[in-house]
């Protein structure tokens, strides 16, 4: 089954991040990516730039209608993805915890739907 | 009559049969159950004629798979799938892979049910539902909210069940720890649906106390050193050891003080002290441990009056601070007015009810009405048995307290004299 890996977090307390922070948090993902691929689950996979940069888009009346910013404001915010292939909800949910990001924010892990 | 033998084989027979179809159908709970319900009806049309088979678990099990099959036949166009299962039924019983060695359907079922990504009210529904064959009614009054409520958690949870991918395994060693708490949670409302059945005619189902105490005996072999594991079965032995001696000829419950002691089963006591000391020695307490504490502090006593109260009210305080409940909180002020008097006990009992949790729960009222009676303050205790049976759900809980509220009528109005006996 293919699962969603949707990693949130504080985008505020990045700005907090030293340099040397940064490097080493970018090295665990580096490394956390590593062993999806070696264990051939992985399927695709990105960071996300910031919510600053994203444009929410909605059709109404025939008209595009483009706003600046997310869909919805929270607290944590969507900052990366991965897409994996596991055989089952506890598999995806160990590797979720696995995730740098698990430590700080939260991963919500959600199944494809296969018909779609 | 049929109907009578079928619901009965559905009662005894119907959690393991359940289990079974939803291990070999991929974890699909709804297809299980509506094909194992098809069974029940093919069973009532065809056993007039034909007679009532030698193994009928082994003909509704047989009847269920092939039903579980045509729907899924005519559910995918795509024969693929069904194929596919139906090749796999015609081979060898599939070995069951990760399951720490003992392949048990029910055991695979409760972890299912207990999994940590459905949320809790709905593992427990789901659980009394698969392995008891409780119906949502029945689950909805257990848990005191509205019957819709109940079978919009059971839908969900199938579905999530279903559509997230929850596998149906018992976990690995390693995870089994952190998973064991909620199965523990289980196995116990089943024991207490059995034990303490919420509805029906009588007080006790032993067909659900025996697959409790079955369950818990697996769970301590899969996890020996798990105190808490040894604990539940303890508590669930010693408590099961008195069934005989709790219920009286006309159905009405015998509460503790009265039972005739020597109707208590010796071979399940002695195992219940047994698995208790077994899990003391691991030196890590859990909430069942010392409820296992209790209720064998209970069993050591030759009679009522020799009852080591104050190490009984004891544990419930240690029990009220690793559990505090409002019904923990009850049974504590119950103990300790045995040892320090009624009126400590009505003072600590008056504070649970300002809690406001046990509102509409009869034992709330029932104890109080015991120490008022105790008391010798028989007009108070007459409202609160009333009250008390107003809210009884089981008619042999109901007997009892209509027998207490008749002796309290009877006796003269706030004499200091006490009518029960042993005290």
């Amino acid at each position: 089954m293919e699962y969603m890996i949707l990693i949130y977090g504080d985008e505020r307390a990045f700005g907090n991040v030293t340099e040397a922070q940064l490097k080493a948090m970018y090295q665990e993902y580096g490394t956390y990516t590593q062993d999806l691929i070696k264990s051939g689950v992985m399927r695709a996979g990105s960071e996300l730039k910031p919510v600053a940069t994203a444009t929410t888009v909605r059709m109404r009346g025939g008209k595009v209608l483009s706003t600046d910013g997310p869909f919805a404001e929270t607290k944590e915010q969507l900052g990366g993805y991965y897409l994996i292939d596991v055989p089952n909800l506890d598999e995806a949910v160990k590797w979720a915890a696995k995730c740098p990001g698990a430590k700080t924010g939260s991963i919500e892990v959600r199944p494809l739907n296969p018909h779609s | 009559m049929l109907g009578r033998i079928v619901d009965e084989l559905a009662r005894r027979e119907g959690p393991r049969i359940l289990a079974g179809l939803i291990g070999r159908f991929g974890g699909n709970f709804d297809l299980a159950e509506d094909a194992l319900q098809d069974a029940y009806e093919r069973a009532l049309a065809a056993w007039p004629s034909t007679g009532i088979p030698e193994r009928p678990g082994a003909w509704l099990t047989t009847v269920a798979q092939r039903s579980a099959l045509d729907r899924l036949r005519r559910l995918n166009r795509n024969a693929h799938d069904s194929d596919a299962i139906l090749e796999q039924l015609a081979a060898e019983e599939p070995e069951p892979v990760d399951d720490g060695g003992l392949p048990d359907e029910r055991l695979r079922l409760l972890f299912t049910c207990c999994h940590p990504a459905i949320a809790a009210p709905a593992q427990m529904a789901l659980a009394l539902r698969t392995l008891c064959g409780l119906s949502t009614r029945e689950i909805a009054r257990a848990f005191l909210e509205p019957e819709a409520t109940t079978a919009q958690r059971l839908v969900r949870a199938k579905k999530k069940i279903a559509e997230a991918g929850i596998p149906y395994i018992v976990p690995s060693r390693e995870e089994l720890p952190d998973r064991l708490s909620a199965v523990l949670t289980a196995i116990y409302l089943v024991f207490n649906e059995g034990y303490s059945a919420s509805e029906g005619e009588s007080l006790v189902r032993p067909d659900l106390s025996g697959e409790a105490i079955r369950l818990a005996r697996l769970l301590v072999s899969l996890l020996p050193d798990e105190p808490e594991a040894l604990g539940i079965l303890a508590l669930m032995l010693l408590h099961d050891a008195r069934r005989d001696a709790r219920v009286e000829a006309d159905g009405a419950l015998v509460p503790l003080e009265e039972q005739d002691r020597s109707r208590w089963d010796g071979v399940k006591i002695a195992e219940g002290l047994g698995a208790l000391d077994r899990a003391i020695a691991m030196r890590r307490r859990g909430p069942y441990q010392l409820q296992a504490a209790i209720a064998a502090l209970h069993s050591k006593a030759a009679t009522p009056a020799s009852t080591d109260w104050p190490q009984i009210a004891a544990l419930y305080g240690a029990l009220h601070v690793m559990l505090p409940t409002a019904i923990v909180e009850l049974n504590a002020a119950a103990a300790a007015a045995m040892v320090s008097g009624p009126e400590e006990g009505l003072a600590w009992i008056a504070r649970v009810e300002a809690g406001g949790e046990l509102a509409e729960y009869h034992l709330l009222p029932a104890a109080r009405a015991d120490l008022l009676r105790r008391a010798g303050r028989s007009r108070e205790a007459e409202t609160h048995y009333r009250r008390a049976i107003e809210l009884a759900r089981n008619p042999a809980e109901r007997l009892y307290l209509e027998r207490r509220l008749r002796e309290v009528n009877g006796s003269p109005r706030n004499s200091a004299v006490d009518p029960a006996p042993h005290r």
